[in-house]
């Protein structure tokens, strides 16, 4: 079975995050960048089913230099393989741009499973996935807590609000991972002098055909902090009365319920 | 000069940093507590070949170099204390001389089990009556047909309860250095048994214990390296017990220090953080730069060790200056938590209790001075011979 | 200001009636929309009966796609039938939910129609003539503002944070029944079964609301309180320091200094009294609601609503409250739906 797991190099989502002061991104300096949380799943579910099948997993990423360290990182899990397409035109691509990226990228190699986050921590934004599933032309199952696979097809389990679906669908496809999907594993250290003597591929949009890069369709015009917190309020009286309150409270100003 | 470490080194460090933030510190203060450790957390270090580090992965360990080593150990330390001397004893006190000074057949028997976290080492040298000087250990090994039989008390023994494979030292020759062998014991031998378990200041969650020899019978080939040579075995394996120790006692140092500014920032006294008055920035400031200094110190006695060369002073500097240095920056976090330093429910008070070990073992500061000494001023008496297959 | 366009909305539907965040959407277009039209583009099986309902609501134009091959969904025979006719509309502006359904084939449609599109929108609006949206970023340590370029838009929209559309039973829809021209074997997945969970608890530091309990719960047993607040909210359930120390819960409950730093949409400090090593772990929730019955208790200093009473008497009532609004079974939003539209249509 040839499994690639997109991956994406993102900082800890345990770092102070400061905002540049022009509100363009955050101050990277300093930052210490690891592999997207959900991605090491995907990565663990990958190496899981290449021990139970065989076959190889190779890992693709599209991002700056220091990107090359997550993908060190997945090898030393135990991938096989890694592409890292790095081109200065991808700081001006949106995520369709990206999913057209990979894409390109992956169709290149024997695919039978595309293994991705269900989004990553540092833009939240989901759509790498299934925009990529879309440029493949595969099926896809999104935010998939557990994956079995059988002859020429998956069975995928996804929460969906308040229940569990089950979904089967047919092989070679895109699924993106959720947390609980399994446990990552730490590399160990003969993973990691391995990954070290691992080449990876590199490519640019250009070994990609894509040397005009796809115009973006939104653009990001400024980071700023959350909102500084109000000064609040009491609710006073009987207690039947400022649970009523609080909830309508809670529902109208706040909006949290 | 490239003080940076390579691409390599940095990933050794965020995964251990990674599991041992995860895994052990949030159970570092009820394993004080309880003076234990879960055992599962062995297999987790064995299955990243943690427990065997520098051991070349043909022998199924981490192939990787001293520098690595301190990495690890520091990130361990750091979470938690005793963990790390566990796991030093297991890799300097045992991995090592094994791989150094051991047969084929010998090597190839306790390696991988060691290496992969299957089995835990100790190291059984020190006696009632014979500590800093370690050469006038009274233990005995009598050659009888192709049998040792050892008798003799053994002390102070990291790991003694639960290990597996013992590296024993006894006299099976005359007075002094030379009269010493090095043997490999297994748990099961008969006539070795665990007496005495100590109850100690700190490092509660590793196990010190006496071991007892009496008419304990090993077959030939346990002997370790030549008949005669145990304590250029001994003296070779803390050149690099040493180092180990140091990142020891700078993860200490470190956690000492986070934690200590983490209060700082946030406790607040006459309307400010307490971070903000000089008393406390100095003591920060001086925390910060001697934990440099000794990581610097470890580092290059790790490097130096890399390369081949002789390291025994430079193991020994990097010992006692971070050492001194873990002590003393607990010492001052705890009086930077103030009264809060004293209560057991925050960490500075641990920190100060398990740093003080690394004054004390695998020799103390007063005989790493010694050494030091010795090797400054020309005139080594206990020279270690090169390290082999570090 | 309006975007000078007709606004779509891709219709959520369970049990043959629309779901909340539809609504929402709906009176999100209205806004957008201005002199405009809002379109309602739905697929499923007998949909054609929700197009009234709908109008009420504010869809001006129902596009209507029929087929049994769309229910239950799935991404390939949705993208396919919602995509062909977007893209034969090529509206300015999409909104679209995001919940599991939103999530999965919002990302496919703005691939296949080569839009632009912006996901956990909790704004969209009109500036200076362009459609921007801010959204939550960096694990909501920032907050982004995202213009759209020209083209397509596709706006996916959180839940519960516009108003559902009121209800106005003068307006009645023009429908455009839309052929259904799906190949059952281009269907490449198949939902085997769909069963309801019983609410598990998510990770604190992953929690969008969190009950926490401190000290003023005086014992373990009274734990279960904020369970049932927390099961009926599903919310995640954390404490201070002192339930932990003294074995009430354990270690990984903590929340503090020594714990674990959470930032929810809403968090509930039960009998805590909001000791510094506390609030180090939680001062970034976006909204804090303290209940403790010692009015001098710091927690009032940050807390957003601040209840000065028994937590033992308010929390029960508190369940039933919020009981009450999100309908009777864990499954809440279907049931929900239902009893928000009976709400909405009685004004």
């Amino acid at each position: 079975m040839n499994i690639v797991v997109c991956v994406k190099h993102v900082p800890d989502t345990e770092a102070q995050v400061r905002i540049r002061a022009d509100g363009t991104g955050i101050e990277e300096g300093g930052l210490n960048f690891v592999l997207n949380y959900y991605d090491e799943h995907g990565v663990e579910e990958a190496l899981r089913i290449k021990e139970r099948l065989g076959g190889t997993v190779t890992l693709v990423t599209a991002g700056p230099a220091r990107a090359v360290e997550g993908l060190r990182a997945g090898l030393a899990m135990g991938a096989d393989a890694a592409i890292h397409i790095q081109d200065p035109a991808l700081a001006t691509l949106d995520h369709i741009g990206i999913a057209r990226v990979l894409a390109a990228a992956i169709k290149a190699v024997p695919h039978d499973l595309v293994l991705c986050g269900k989004l990553s921590t540092d833009d939240n934004a989901g759509v790498v996935g299934p925009a990529l599933a879309e440029f493949l032309g595969l099926p896809q199952a999104t935010a998939v807590t557990k994956l079995d696979l059988g002859e020429g097809k998956a069975t995928a389990h996804r929460e969906v609000e308040g229940a569990v679906e089950v979904l089967e669908l047919r092989l070679p496809a895109v699924v993106t991972v959720e947390r609980g999907i399994n446990e990552a594993r730490y590399p160990s250290l003969p993973g990691i002098m391995r990954a070290k003597r691992t080449a990876i591929t590199a490519r640019t949009l250009a070994d990609l055909g894509m040397s005009t890069p796809p115009p973006a369709h939104v653009e990001l015009l400024g980071l700023t902090p959350p909102p500084k917190r109000q000064a609040g309020r009491r609710i006073e009286g009987e207690a039947p009365a400022v649970v009523q309150e609080l909830v309508r409270a809670l529902r109208e100003e706040a909006k949290v319920l | 000069m490239d003080f940076t470490l390579n691409e390599e080194h940095r990933l050794v460090q965020s995964t251990v940093r990674e599991w041992a933030t995860t895994r052990l510190l949030p159970r570092a203060a009820e394993m004080d507590r309880t003076g234990t450790y879960p055992r599962e957390l062995i297999r987790e270090l064995g299955d990243m070949r943690l427990t065997g580090v520098f051991v070349p992965e043909e022998y199924g360990g981490g192939g990787m170099d001293t520098v690595s080593y301190c990495i690890v150990l520091e990130e361990i330390a750091r979470a938690e204390a005793a963990l790390a001397a566990v796991l030093s004893v297991n890799n300097s006190l045992d991995c090592f001389p094994i791989h150094a000074f051991g047969t084929e057949a010998q090597k190839r028997t306790y390696l991988p089990e060691l290496a992969r976290g299957r089995k835990l080492g100790c190291y059984c040298l020190t006696e009632p009556t014979a500590g800093s000087d370690a050469a006038s250990l009274r233990a005995t090994a009598r050659r009888d047909g192709d049998h040792w039989v050892l008798n003799g008390t053994k002390i102070f023994v990291t790991n003694g309860v639960e290990a597996d494979v013992l590296i024993v030292y006894a006299r099976s020759g005359g007075e002094g250095p030379r009269g010493i062998s090095a043997f490999i014991a297994e748990r099961g031998d008969p006539g070795l048994s665990v007496g005495k378990i100590e109850h100690k200041l700190g490092i509660h969650a590793s196990s010190t214990c006496e071991i007892v020899l009496q008419d304990c019978r090993l077959p030939a080939d346990r002997l370790l390296g030549e008949e005669g040579k145990g304590f250029t075995v001994a003296m070779a394996t803390l050149d690099g017990g040493r180092i180990g120790i140091a990142a020891q006692a700078l993860g200490i140092a470190r956690a000492s220090m986070e934690d200590a500014i983490a209060y700082a920032k946030d406790r607040r006294q006459f309307g400010r953080a307490i971070a903000e008055f000089q008393a406390t920035q100095w003591k920060i400031a001086d925390m910060a730069t001697r934990i440099q200094a000794g990581r610097l110190l470890m580092y290059r006695a790790a490097w130096i060790r890399d390369q081949g060369r002789r390291h025994t002073q430079e193991a020994s500097m990097a010992k006692l200056f971070a050492s001194e240095t873990a002590m003393w920056a607990a010492t001052q976090a705890v009086q930077i938590f103030g009264g809060y330093g004293y209560i057991q429910d925050y960490p500075v008070e641990r920190h100060f209790r398990d740093a003080k070990i690394t004054e004390l073992y695998e020799g103390t500061s007063e005989i790493q001075r010694l050494v030091i000494a010795r090797n400054v001023l020309g005139a080594p008496e206990h020279a270690a011979e090169p390290a082999r297959g570090a | 200001m309006s975007a000078a366009t007709d606004v779509w909305v891709v219709v959520e539907h369970a049990g043959g009636r629309a779901r909340k965040i539809t609504y929402e959407l709906l009176g999100l277009a209205k806004t957008l929309a201005g002199s405009m039209k809002v379109h309602a583009v739905v697929a499923g099986r007998g949909v054609a009966a929700m197009a009234d309902d709908l109008a009420i609501h504010g869809a001006q134009v129902v596009h209507a796609a029929d087929s049994p091959l769309l229910e239950p969904y799935t991404t390939d025979a949705h993208a396919e039938v919602v995509g062909s006719v977007l893209k034969a509309a090529a509206p300015g502006l999409v909104l679209m939910g995001s919940t599991a359904v939103g999530r999965d084939l919002a990302p496919r449609l703005a691939a296949r129609l080569d839009a632009g599109i912006v996901t956990d929108c909790a704004s969209v609006a009109v500036e200076d003539g362009r459609v921007v949206a801010t959204r939550p970023a960096m694990t909501r340590k920032a907050i982004a503002r995202v213009a759209f370029g020209d083209g397509t838009r596709i706006a996916v929209v959180l839940p519960n944070v516009y108003p559902p559309a009121p209800a106005d039973s003068g307006r009645s829809p023009e429908v455009v029944t839309v052929p259904v021209g799906l190949d059952a074997n281009a269907i490449r997945t198949r939902v085997v079964e769909v069963s309801a969970i019983k609410r598990e608890t998510v990770p604190l530091t992953e929690a969008d609301i969190i009950v926490s309990g401190g000290r003023g719960l005086r014992g373990p047993e009274n734990f279960a309180l904020l369970d049932r607040l927390a099961a009926v909210l599903g919310a995640a359930v954390g404490s201070s320091r002192p339930p932990v120390d003294s074995g009430w819960v354990p270690h990984d409950y903590e929340i503090g200094q020594t714990g674990k730093t959470v930032n929810p949409q809403l968090y509930i400090a039960c009998g805590i009294s909001g000791a510094p090593q506390h609030l180090a772990g939680m001062s970034g929730s976006r909204c804090i609601v303290a209940i403790n019955k010692d009015s001098q208790a710091p927690i009032f200093g940050i807390a957003t609503y601040g209840v000065v009473g028994d937590l033992f008497e308010i929390l029960p009532l508190l369940t039933d409250e919020v009981r009450k609004l999100k309908g009777s079974s864990p499954g809440g939003d279907r049931q929900a739906a239902t009893s928000d539209a009976g709400r909405t249509a009685g004004g």
